[in-house]
């Protein structure tokens, strides 16, 4: 197979296929893929925006529609960018075509950063669905336009390399499901998407400072309004490091062929 | 130039299953090699560990001089599989499953599509293209996979039972397409069950059993090298009494019409045609008990287990 094109240019090819595919099957499932975040993002509008909002008022001088806003986008990243790769890669894995990548010439560090780029994709395709529904019920301006993207970027990252992790060691249908729903939803739920931290006990803020998500979120808000619960130079610091840490494990484990090669 | 080289080939599974015990196997640039052995012997173990589909316990992997613990990415980029298993996606199309994989392996997206269509063509699927893979009938989907193990146009083709479940016609035209292949200059690996294919289409031939090769030699030679072979004749008329004395090692009769003969190298048909004449016995029809390979191999694995039961 001599295609006179150096390894990079071929691995770099690889890389794309990697997110064409990614990116076809997210939109042949679309249903799956793109309509349910936004769906369930106007139902929080409209409920706790809306209804209960107006009994809430405003939070650090924001009112709360708009207090909400950034988490909510930020909610329906995490989920999605998560959910992409684990129910991804699980399924190759099922399937076995997985196989397809395992045979190719394409280093572990390429198939990895694909099914990340899958994640990123799929995060950007439903934060961005889930603005626009956002625009329907309020406005956002943005102060750090930096800052927003970078924090999606982070953790849509973040999340997608958990995805990863979590198909790489989930050897049935239920074992995906289980940390999204006992540890995903929890922490986002605590992580500061509908409340200010202040509002907590003092050892509830401790508690919370713990949760990464609350860093996310916070930086993410940051973006928009200048206003965090947490320093933002200290959570884009944290968000680096989770990428890191996460990346290497989730290569170490695609290296050694964890739950996937025998 | 040696297309693969094993040497001291282990794999010990995490359950203490030793499935390869230090296999070592060349196989020539441009051969047509046949991999045989029963079921569980380690063939599939082989090949996982040379495309890298399984970890190896020790020993190396040489793929056109290559050494796979040196340079993995450029030793893959010389093999094109066929697995045993179905390892699609059945919800993507022939297309994008043959592009996709031909991406995989670094090929220009243009050059990707005309490979593609080239080689669905050729395997016949170019009509079935744009249908869910999962629609496809038990042959398709086998030329399905031989398809995306070409789009990158391999130096060594390893096919691990590529014609199981495929209807004779189709598995006909299939050895025909293999042929041109090999004929191409690609070196070819097969597996089977079919032991008529390994015989009509291979020139090398090895047999792995209990995680170790029991043969490795020519395919003429290994056939050369058996000593008998059994017919079964079918008579005209039930004999009623014992079978005659006819010019060979043995003979039995399976059921009254039938009897079976087993001839050695030596002894000719002509002289049992004719003592069956003299004792007014006629055949109506012949053919061979086993195909010659399926005897040797039943008598290797055989002796393994005699072998194995006395150890």
């Amino acid at each position: 197979m001599n295609l006179g094109k150096s390894r990079a240019s071929r691995t770099f090819i690889g890389f794309l296929t990697i997110l064409r595919r990614e990116y076809g099957r997210i939109i042949r499932i679309w249903g799956q893929t793109l309509v349910p975040p936004a769906m369930t993002s106007t139902l929080y509008f409209i409920i706790f925006g809306g209804l209960i909002g107006q009994r809430v008022g405003a939070f650090d001088g924001i009112p709360y529609m708009e207090f909400i806003a950034p988490g909510l986008i930020m909610q329906a990243v995490i989920t999605t960018s998560y959910g992409n790769v684990v129910s991804s890669f699980f399924g190759a894995k099922f399937g076995k075509h997985i196989e397809e990548l395992l045979v190719s010439p394409l280093p572990p560090s390429v198939i990895l950063l694909g099914y990340v780029g899958g994640g990123l994709i799929r995060g950007f395709l439903v934060g961005g669905l889930v603005t626009i529904v956002t625009l329907l019920f309020t406005h956002l301006h943005v102060d750090h336009p930096f800052l927003v993207l970078a924090s999606v970027v982070l953790t849509s990252i973040t999340f997608a390399l958990g995805g990863f992790i979590n198909a790489v060691f989930a050897k049935t249908f239920d074992q995906i499901n289980w940390f999204p729903t006992f540890v995903l939803t929890p922490l986002t739920y605590f992580g500061g998407v509908f409340y200010s931290i202040s509002v907590l006990p003092d050892w509830a803020q401790h508690l919370s400072h713990a949760n990464p998500v609350l860093y996310m979120v916070n930086t993410f808000r940051y973006g928009f309004y200048s206003h965090s619960d947490v320093p933002v130079g200290t959570a884009f610091a944290l968000m680096l490091a989770t990428v890191a840490g996460l990346y290497v494990l989730a290569y170490v484990l695609l290296k050694r062929g964890t739950g996937i090669r025998d | 130039m040696l297309a693969l080289s094993l040497r001291g080939l282990t794999k010990t599974y995490q359950n203490g299953t030793q499935a390869l015990k230090g296999i070592d196997l060349d196989v020539a640039e441009g051969d047509f090699f046949a991999l045989l052995g029963p079921n569980g012997a380690g063939k599939t173990t082989s090949i996982g560990i040379v495309t890298s589909l399984v970890n190896k316990t020790a020993g190396s992997v040489k793929v056109f001089g290559i050494d796979a613990d040196h340079d993995l990415e450029a030793a893959k980029s010389c093999i094109g599989l066929v697995p045993q298993e179905f390892n699609f996606n059945m919800f993507e199309s022939p297309e994008s499953i043959v592009a996709n994989q031909a991406g995989f392996y670094g090929i220009p997206r243009a050059l990707a599509r005309e490979r593609t269509e080239k080689y669905l063509r050729k395997l016949q699927l170019w009509d079935k293209r744009k249908v869910m893979a999962r629609s496809l009938s038990g042959g398709m989907k086998r030329r399905l996979m031989i398809a995306r193990a070409l789009v990158h146009e391999p130096r060594l083709l390893i096919l691990d039972e590529p014609t199981a479940g495929v209807d004779i016609e189709i598995r006909r035209s299939m050895w025909e397409f293999l042929r041109e292949i090999n004929e191409a200059g690609t070196t070819i690996i097969l597996t089977t069950h079919y032991l008529e294919e390994a015989e009509s289409l291979c020139r090398h031939i090895a047999i792995i059993d209990k995680g170790r090769i029991a043969m490795h030699d020519r395919m003429q030679d290994v056939l050369r090298r058996l000593h008998s072979e059994t017919f079964v004749l079918n008579l005209r008329t039930p004999l009623s009494g014992a079978v005659p004395v006819l010019p060979v090692a043995s003979a039995e009769l399976a059921d009254p019409s039938t009897l079976e003969v087993e001839l050695t190298q030596h002894q000719d048909l002509n002289a049992v045609f004719a003592a069956l004449t003299a004792a007014d016995i006629h055949v109506v029809s012949m053919r061979n008990k086993v195909n010659r390979l399926e005897e040797l191999f039943m008598r290797l694995v055989g002796q393994e287990e005699t072998t194995g039961s006395a150890a």
